[in-house]
């Protein structure tokens, strides 16, 4: 198998893919307390090789483990967040963005690729946590619907992997309303018989899960990520008691039927790649 | 009458008008001068205090425990209102309320919020925040007017979807989501109108339509100005700043193209002359539904998809990707 091979060539490449791996030669898993090289960790699909945990990563990293050869093209790269409500809480939301670029050395909370899973085509969307904790506001939104038109003209099915807090507060309503525009936009390519699959990581909740990522013909997950709507927090304050052991994890969803089923990150190209030919596509 | 912290200016004018009219029932003294002149006052008090809102004044005038909700409006809007419960799976929900209405002398679905009038009440209506059940619901009454080509009305009044442990397990996400997806390619006219509170997912999951409007002081956004504070602020005091920061108002969402219209209130808000903003907000929906109902479906459909794919701002830049600092 190609694995073990195109994930040592990621290490050799470029650091800028690699952006929300944990940094460093040494990983200490939050899960386990155990330790593990870097190098472990990548060659083990970026999970800890003593518990299993699925470490959180970034669109990038998604690209590499997914498409044929690491290779793929990035798309719609131009668009960036704009401060039209003049918003300023402790800082002013500009601020926040250009921090936010200059953490992530990314551009907005999501990317938008093509390439290929075993020859097929497949348009991945892919958000990033680390990019103002995922949140969607109108760059979010608009790529979405991007992708979306190029799926229909290109007869692509399409990924969106949702890694995300939920809303982007700073952009208010519009924020909001990319809940609306994400859905509305999806119906089209359910008319159009292309298929979408959503793919909740850890985290997703509030307007995300909302909206698009609970939109999928096939909803499915890393193994105990945490998904919801309300965040547990306010949960636990509105409900004044201790939540149950396992609550809004995959597992949960899974139990109560929100999602189609839980896959292992070392499986998923496998998964994608007969979910495409299943499709016939 | 309640009296919000900022009408206080009134309320002492109401009492100044207690005490003369009292005097005057003595019938010592002829007040009738008086009266009239403290009424004027009132008048242009109100006036005054009612044309310089902020967002956080047009926030507590939302909540306003007289303020007129779903129910009420559907009583001086329709002849006839036959209430349809349940989501056919688990239960119903009392948050939200629907059920075919004769509006205009046209048979219409109508769903909406529903908040309690009072203490007991308010408790059973929790408070307008809706479980998975409420959206189902609501669904199911949207896909009942489609089949029988009756439009949709949706009365929007939340302090959002209920964030309860049951929610979570039956689906709060998918509920909304679903209804955003359906209601994008519902085949019938879809009016929605934010009647209050317009807070985040629990209100635009009935709140996608072909026409949205807001009544002149209510809000919406994305989060309570006070969970807003709470979170960036790290403090709930700082619920006035997030409130302007959010530009949450009617004024705000108009400008912003997120809205098609905002509805006027009478002077001292919808709660001062409810059959008045009644009149108001049946004239709007039935102009609406006039011009929806020239257009087929289809076109319809893709109008109302194409609206809410051009929300959103954003700028294009040449397509480097910042350097990641050390
Ligand atoms: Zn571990």
């Amino acid at each position: 198998m190609g694995w073990f091979k195109r994930l040592k060539e990621g290490i050799q490449t470029a650091t800028r893919n690699k952006k929300e791996a944990p940094e460093g030669l040494w990983y200490k898993c939050k899960e386990c307390k155990e330790t593990s090289t870097m190098k472990e960790l990548r060659e083990n699909f970026f999970k800890c090789p003593h518990c299993g945990h699925h470490v959180r990563i970034g669109s990038h990293d998604y690209f590499d483990l997914i498409f044929d050869g690491d290779q793929y093209e990035e798309l719609f790269t131009d668009l960036r967040s704009k401060d039209i409500l003049g918003f300023k809480d402790l800082k002013p939301y500009p601020e926040r963005l250009q921090e936010a670029m200059k953490k992530s050395g990314l551009t907005d909370a999501i990317a938008v690729a093509r390439g290929k899973v075993n020859k097929k085509n497949l348009v991945i969307a892919a958000m990033d946590f680390n990019f103002i904790g995922g949140s969607m506001g109108s760059v979010v939104g608009q790529k979405i619907a991007m992708a979306i038109d190029y799926c229909l003209d290109t007869r692509s099915p399409l990924l969106i992997i949702s890694k995300t807090g939920g809303a982007r507060m700073m952009e208010s309503a519009f924020s909001l309303m990319q809940m609306a525009k994400t859905s509305a936009k999806l119906t089209q390519l359910a008319k159009a018989r292309i298929p979408y699959f959503s793919l909740l990581t850890d985290p997703t909740t509030g307007g995300v899960t909302a909206s698009f990522a609970m939109l999928g013909d096939i909803n499915f997950s890393e193994p105990a990520a945490l998904i919801g709507f309300a965040g547990p927090r306010v949960i636990k304050e509105t409900i004044k008691k201790d939540l149950p052991e396992g609550f809004q994890t995959s597992e949960f969803l899974l139990e109560h039927g929100f999602l189609d089923f839980i896959t292992d990150r070392k499986d998923l190209r496998e998964t994608l790649s007969d979910l495409l030919n299943l499709y016939d596509l | 009458m309640v009296f919000l912290e900022f009408e206080k200016p009134l309320e002492k004018l109401y009492e100044q008008l207690d005490k003369i009219k009292q005097v005057g029932e003595e019938g010592i003294v002829d007040v009738t001068e008086m009266m009239r002149e403290l009424e004027t006052k009132i008048r242009n008090t109100r006036k005054d205090i009612y044309s310089n809102l902020t967002g956080w004044q047009k926030v507590q005038l939302s909540r306003h425990p007289e303020r007129p909700y779903t129910l009420y409006y559907i009583s001086q809007m329709c002849k006839k209102f036959i209430e349809l419960h349940g989501d056919r799976c688990v239960k119903d929900d009392k948050a939200i309320v629907g059920g075919l209405a004769s509006f205009e002398g046209q048979t219409v679905v109508i769903i909406g919020h529903q908040k309690g009038i009072n203490t007991k009440m308010r408790q059973y209506r929790n408070f307008g925040m809706a479980n998975p059940e409420g959206y189902r619901k609501a669904l199911r009454l949207m896909k009942l007017a489609e089949r029988f080509n009756f439009p949709v009305i949706t009365l929007i009044d939340t302090p959002g979807a209920y964030p309860g442990l049951e929610a979570e397990e039956r689906g709060q996400a998918e509920a909304i989501a679903r209804n955003l997806f359906e209601m994008a390619q519902l085949r019938v006219p879809i009016v929605c109108v934010v009647i209050g509170e317009g807070a985040s997912g629990g209100a635009i999951g009935i709140g996608l339509g072909d026409r949205v409007y807001m009544l002149e002081n209510t809000w919406y956004s994305v989060i309570s100005p006070e969970s807003c504070s709470s979170i960036l602020w790290h403090s709930w005091d700082y619920k006035e700043q997030a409130a302007e920061a959010l530009k949450l108002t009617a004024d705000h969402m108009f400008e912003f193209g997120l809205i098609d219209g905002i509805i006027k209130e009478p002077v001292g808000g919808a709660h001062a002359a409810p059959e008045e903003m009644a009149k108001l907000l049946k004239k709007q929906i039935k102009k609406a539904l006039t011009e929806l109902q020239e257009m087929e479906p289809d076109e319809r459909i893709e109008a109302r998809i194409n609206k809410y794919a051009n929300m959103g701002v954003y700028d294009t830049e040449p397509s480097d990707v910042p350097k990641k600092e050390k």
